[in-house]
C-alpha cells in the first residue's frame, strides 16, 4: 500500500478532510459549451473570508487544497491567496484555463511552491477548441501559458473533457500534450448544469467513442486488466463507500456554501454563518452522505459492478437519489466490461413489461 | 566539531494527521511521513538552534532514548530529508525563509 493511500485511509477513519477544493469564483473569460456553472458573480467571498476559510482548513486538517473557478486568475487576489496558503503549508493545485498567465504569473506561482497546475484543452485544432471556449485565440494563449509553467519547472497537467464536439481530436490533443512534455487526462463526463439544467448532456459522447476509450491502452494501460469482469462483490466491498466526497474531501463555493464534492449539489452548510469545523462534523447533510455504504444502495448493492464501479453519489443525487444509480456510471461499467449493471437490467425489464395498467375498451 | 543548523524548507506541503507529520515536496512530489520523534525534530528546526541542542532537549528530553542513538538517528533523518531538499543544513545560522522567496527552489 502506498504512502498516500495509507495517510487517506487513517484520514478516512479519523474523519480528518484531506482534500478541499474551492472555487475562489465562477467568473470566468471563456464560455465553455459544456460548462454546468452561471458565471454572474452572486456575492463572492472577499480576499479575508477566504483567508479566514483557509486558516480554518489549515486548522481542519486540510492538507491538499484545490483552487479553481470560474476561471481563478478573474480575481486580482488571486495570488495573494495562493501565497496565503503556502504560508499554511498546503499542498496547492491550480486549475485554470491559462489564458491570463504570462511570464511573471508562472514565476510567480513556482515561487511559491504551487504544486501541481492544472489547464483545459479540448483540441490540438484552434477552430475546435476556440468554438468549444467561444474565445478566439484561447488555445494559443493557453499553450503558450502551458510552455511559461514548463519553463518555470512546475509540474503540469493537460486535461480534456471528451465530447461530441471534439470526439475526434482526443488523439490529436494527447499528442500536443506529450509535445509539451506534460500529462494528459481524459474525462467522458458532462455536468448537468448546477442548477439541475440538463442541456448541456447532448454533449455526452455516444456508446462506441466509450467502447474506443476504454480499449485504448495510451488511456487505460493494459485493456484486459481495466476491461476484466468484475471480481465477485464481497462483505468488505460491501461495506465500503462509493468515493471520498464527505469522507476526507468536499468542496466550497465562491459564496461560502459548503458541499460534499464539487459533482454533489447538496448543500451542507455555508462558511460565511458557520465554522467549516462545525459544517464538517455535524451538518446532519454531510453526516448522511457519511452514513451511506455500498450495502445500503437501493440498486447498486445488488450489482456485480458493486465492488469496482466509478459510481458518482453526486451524480446519482442529481439524478434523483443519493442512494441511486448514476446512470452515466452504469454505462461505464458495462462498456468497460460488456457486462450490463443491475440499473440497467431493471430499466430493460420494467420497459419490456408492458403498461403497469391495461385497459380494455367497454362492450356494450 | 561545527555545529550542524538546520531549517525546514519552504518548498513543502506539511500537515499532521493522527501524531504523524505529512510532508510533501513541490519540488519532486516525494511524499513522506515522520513519526513522533522526526516530527519533534522536524518542528525545532528553526535555522537557528544547533542540532545537538535539539537532540538534547528536544528528543533525550521527551524521549527515552539514549544521547548517542538519538545523536546518530538525527543525523541519519537529517541526511534523508536533505537529500530531497524540505530540509536545509548548515553549518553556520539558516535565515528564515519565507514562501515565494528565491531560496525556496
Amino acid at each position: 500500500m502506498s504512502l498516500l493511500v495509507e495517510m487517506n485511509e487513517k484520514a478516512m477513519a479519523l474523519g480528518v478532510p484531506l482534500t478541499v477544493h474551492i472555487d475562489v469564483t465562477y467568473r470566468c473569460n471563456e464560455r465553455c459549451v459544456h460548462c454546468y456553472l452561471d458565471h454572474d458573480d452572486h456575492g463572492e467571498m472577499t480576499t479575508a473570508e477566504i483567508k479566514n476559510v483557509l486558516d480554518q482548513l489549515a486548522e481542519a486538517g486540510v492538507f491538499f487544497l484545490v483552487f479553481s473557478g470560474g476561471e481563478v486568475f478573474m480575481r486580482r487576489d488571486f495570488l495573494e491567496l495562493v501565497e496565503h496558503a503556502r504560508k499554511l503549508q498546503f499542498n496547492v493545485k491550480v486549475k485554470t484555463n491559462g489564458v491570463m498567465i504570462h511570464e511573471a504569473e508562472a514565476r510567480r506561482l513556482r515561487e511559491l511552491g504551487v504544486e501541481q497546475m492544472q489547464l483545459s484543452v479540448y483540441s490540438h485544432r484552434p477552430e475546435v477548441h476556440d468554438a468549444i471556449t467561444k474565445l478566439p485565440g484561447s488555445l494559443k494563449r493557453t499553450v503558450d501559458s502551458i510552455k511559461f509553467l514548463k519553463a518555470q519547472g512546475l509540474k503540469v497537467t493537460l486535461s480534456n473533457v471528451l465530447m461530441t464536439v471534439n470526439r475526434n481530436d482526443h488523439k490529436g490533443t494527447q499528442a500536443l500534450a506529450k509535445e509539451l512534455g506534460i500529462a494528459y487526462t481524459l474525462d467522458p463526463t458532462v455536468t448537468p448544469m448546477i442548477d439541475g439544467n440538463t442541456s448541456n448532456l447532448y454533449l455526452r459522447v455516444d456508446d462506441k467513442n466509450l467502447d474506443q476509450l476504454f480499449a485504448d491502452p495510451e488511456l487505460v494501460g493494459d485493456v484486459d486488466e481495466y476491461c476484466k469482469p468484475p471480481a465477485p462483490v464481497d462483505d468488505d466491498a460491501l461495506e465500503g463507500y462509493s468515493c471520498s466526497a464527505g469522507h476526507t474531501a468536499c468542496y466550497i463555493s465562491p459564496y461560502g456554501d459548503v458541499f460534499p464534492c464539487v459533482q454533489f449539489p447538496l448543500p451542507t452548510g455555508n462558511v460565511r454563518r458557520q465554522k467549516f469545523a462545525d459544517i464538517w462534523y455535524r451538518s446532519p447533510q454531510m453526516q448522511e452522505v457519511r452514513s451511506i455504504k455500498i450495502k445500503d444502495l437501493t440498486v447498486c448493492s445488488s450489482c456485480s459492478h458493486a465492488g469496482t464501479c466509478s459510481r458518482c453519489p453526486g451524480l446519482a443525487y442529481m439524478e434523483g437519489s443519493m442512494r441511486g444509480p448514476s446512470t452515466t456510471d452504469c454505462e461505464k461499467s458495462f462498456h468497460r466490461t460488456g457486462i450490463p449493471s443491475a440499473n440497467m437490467l431493471r430499466k430493460a425489464s420494467m420497459a419490456s413489461a408492458g403498461p403497469l395498467v391495461q385497459i380494455l375498451p367497454m362492450t356494450v | 566539531m561545527p555545529e550542524t543548523y538546520i531549517a525546514r524548507s519552504t518548498a513543502i506541503a506539511a500537515r499532521m494527521l493522527g501524531g504523524e507529520m505529512m510532508i510533501m515536496s513541490a519540488l519532486d512530489s516525494t511524499f513522506f511521513t515522520l513519526n513522533e520523534v522526526a516530527t519533534v525534530i522536524w518542528q525545532a528546526a528553526d535555522g537557528n538552534t544547533p542540532l545537538s541542542e535539539i537532540v538534547e532537549r528536544r528528543v533525550c528530553g521527551e524521549f527515552e532514548i539514549e544521547p548517542e542513538v538519538a545523536r546518530r538517528d538525527a543525523e541519519q533523518f537529517v541526511s534523508q530529508l536533505s537529500v530531497h531538499g524540505i530540509l536545509l543544513v548548515s553549518d553556520r545560522p539558516i535565515q528564515e525563509l519565507k514562501p515565494g522567496s528565491a531560496e525556496t527552489r
